[in-house]
């Protein structure tokens, strides 16, 4: 494919609302995750949670009211990304503006409050519980299209945690095929809980903050995010999306396929679409969620692609894993390494697996980059990576 | 876009339990009788995965393998777009009612079970298919937002792609809340070049000034009880053998204008 200009993007996590707060965290070494509230959730684990989350969407707004579009509403504010959309659809017109959300529980968050809080003679759920402006998975976009005035092709991609790389591949074929003009890529994802304790059925939950590419490494630390690109065609590439590869593990619902074949599948077809060599990457954002199986087998697909020289990390250590927002978030930080000439250090990662093979990096570096893979996958076995930053 | 040609149907539906009889019923050959659709056990999947998988798989997988039974896909070739509004509302409800009693206990297969690419996964598995796959979502526009998406996936890398749209009812209290009446599936099986099963060639473009709607009251009711029901306009013009356009909503007001030239 030919590169297409990033012309704008923004992410708000744990580690802050906006890209100046994620460029000060990530350089002076600071955490996003804290200790779960007991008032929210009894479980004993950490979290990535975002701040100033608490007060309702007012107005014109209060009929989407709910803590994913919240958010979504937050990250919008942030590196003047609204106006600059506004001024994108002048440019183009609302219907050639297209619109791709990832997100995996949407306004689930919102059911959960509705849901102890039905009527215990009748069992109904209460009168404010607008199910399609909250839990419907649509409602990600819908919010962030009525938010912005976009009214072109829009779609939210729902593959759980490689929703929000994946909505860069989708992006491209909607331009590819002349469905819109640019686009708008993102994904939202707010923490719930039934996250938190879908994951700790499944055994996966760390009671520390999470530990990616550790040897004592147990489990996932989860976070919520929000990120948006915005993508322009036939416009000069500084910084760009340069590549993706999608594919499937078709091997197991909620485990990785162990040697990592479909996610070194993915990273592979990620470098053939971009017409790049191994060698011209410098980074590897790990989808690294801290999992024993997940690194172990994410580590011999990086090995097998792109051998064990390029410094990698997983960058869940500092935001936490934000599922459905995970791709976005992290392809928001791959363009600020590039931008910032930064790569970001394996945070917790005390000792390295000795199984792992990969160059993880421990330290924090400061040096030019041009090019990053970050990569995605999913349960269902989805994966994805994309290749982003300066073209060759 | 340019043309794509659609090589398969697959339908599952209440008293539409497949597209053979689906086509007889839709062309008017058949009058239009509402009957539970029968249990149905997919063929594609391993034993240990069918007991792990929900209704909703079911319905999906029914509808899928009808549309790729009479073709000569190589199933571990396609790639597969799955169009859901909101996946399984029976599992999410049932860790929802969870969460809101202490202990707060949910089933980790429930769990996995509830992520909205669960019938993609499933399909995977079962079709040993490695090649890209999406889940999309829009409401109760999934049909058309799903069909631009295998389109544009077919258009771009001339890849064969199965579009597989699914939704079925809530229980109770969320069904009043999002109504979703009957269980439907349609699929529809979307090839780059023309294939010896090839049933028409598709046009896609944006626009529209109205959605299109079925003539028979008891159809148009089937067509509003589901997302993916919204697919019947397209599937009544496949039914007749007719050149032809239809509307569908892919958002709010908005709408796609899909021809069809039969082959």
């Amino acid at each position: 494919m030919n590169p297409i200009r990033i012309s704008a993007y923004t992410m708000t996590s744990a580690l802050g609302a906006g890209r100046a707060s994620h460029a000060r965290a990530l350089i002076e070494e600071k955490s996003g995750l804290s200790r779960c509230s007991p008032d929210f959730c009894a479980l004993d684990c950490w979290v990535g949670e975002v701040k100033g989350l608490d007060k309702p969407l007012q107005g014109e707004w209060a009929p989407w009211d709910c803590r994913n579009h919240r958010l979504a509403a937050l990250a919008l504010r942030q590196d003047g990304f609204d106006q600059t959309v506004k001024s994108l659809i002048s440019r183009h017109g609302a219907e050639r503006v297209a619109l791709f959300v990832g997100t995996s529980t949407s306004g689930i968050r919102h059911t959960e409050l509705a849901f102890s809080a039905r009527d215990p003679a009748s069992n109904r759920l209460p009168g404010w519980f607008d199910f399609e402006c909250t839990q419907s998975t649509f409602a990600a976009a819908e919010f962030v299209a009525t938010y912005l005035g976009i009214r072109g092709v829009r779609a939210v991609l729902a593959t759980a945690c490689s929703s929000s790389a994946k909505v860069f591949a989708s992006a491209h074929r909607a331009i590819a095929t002349g469905l819109c003009d640019a686009a708008v890529v993102g994904g939202v994802d707010s923490l719930c809980l039934m996250t938190l304790h879908g994951f700790h059925s499944l055994q996966l939950i760390a009671p520390q903050p999470c530990r990616p590419a550790d040897a004592k490494r147990n489990g996932i630390s989860i976070g919520e995010a929000a990120g948006f690109a915005i993508l322009e065609p036939n416009e000069p590439v500084d910084l760009g999306l340069l590549g993706y590869g999608e594919t499937n593990d078709a091997y197991h619902m909620s485990s990785p396929e162990p040697a990592g074949r479909g996610a070194a599948a993915a990273m592979r077809a990620a470098l053939a679409r971009a017409r790049l060599a191994p060698d011209e990457l410098d980074y590897v954002n790990l989808h690294g969620t801290a999992t024993p199986a997940n690194d172990l087998a994410e580590d011999r697909a990086v090995a097998a692609v792109l051998g064990t020289e390029l410094p990698c990390s997983s960058t869940k250590g500092w935001t936490g894993h934000a599922l459905g927002a995970a791709g976005i978030l992290e392809a928001a930080l791959s363009l600020l390494c590039v931008e910032e000439g930064f790569l970001p250090r394996s945070l917790n990662t005390g000792e390295k697996d000795p199984a792992l093979s990969c160059h993880i990096l421990l330290e924090g570096m400061r040096r030019p980059i041009q090019r990053v893979m970050s990569n995605s996958f999913g349960f269902g076995g989805s994966n994805c990576a994309l290749i982003l930053g300066r073209p060759a | 876009m340019t043309a794509i040609h659609l090589s398969g149907i697959g339908l599952a539906a209440p008293g539409l339990p497949g597209w053979s009889d689906g086509a007889r019923v839709l062309s008017g050959e058949s009058p239009y009788v509402d009957a539970e659709l029968p249990p149905y056990t997919p063929e594609r999947l391993p034993a240990n995965e069918r007991r792990r998988a929900s209704q909703v798989v079911r319905l999906a997988f029914r509808a899928a393998e009808d549309a790729v039974r009479s073709s000569s896909a190589v199933l571990s070739e396609l790639a597969a777009v799955f169009a859901t509004a909101d996946a399984d509302l029976a599992i999410t409800s049932r860790i929802l009612s969870a969460l809101a009693q202490l202990p707060r206990v949910i089933s980790p297969t429930d769990f996995h079970n509830s992520v909205q690419n669960a019938a993609a996964g499933y399909w995977s598995i079962g079709t040993s298919a490695q090649r890209p796959s999406t889940t999309v979502a829009g409401h109760d526009a999934s049909f058309a937002v799903g069909l631009l998406e295998a389109a544009a996936m077919v258009h771009v890398d001339r890849i064969d792609t199965l579009l597989v749209a699914f939704d079925a009812p809530a229980p109770e209290p969320l069904l009043e809340k999002r109504p979703v009446l009957k269980p439907v599936a349609v699929a529809l099986l979307l090839t780059a070049e023309a294939t010896a099963s090839t049933i028409a060639t598709m046009q896609i473009e944006l626009g529209g000034e109205y959605t299109s709607v079925l003539a028979s009251s008891a159809l148009e009711s089937l067509r509003t009880s589901n997302p993916a029901a919204r697919a019947l306009p397209l599937l009544e013009l496949l039914a007749k053998r007719q050149a032809g356009a239809v509307f569908l909503e892919r958002a709010g007001r908005q709408r796609i204008r899909v021809a069809i030239e039969p082959a």
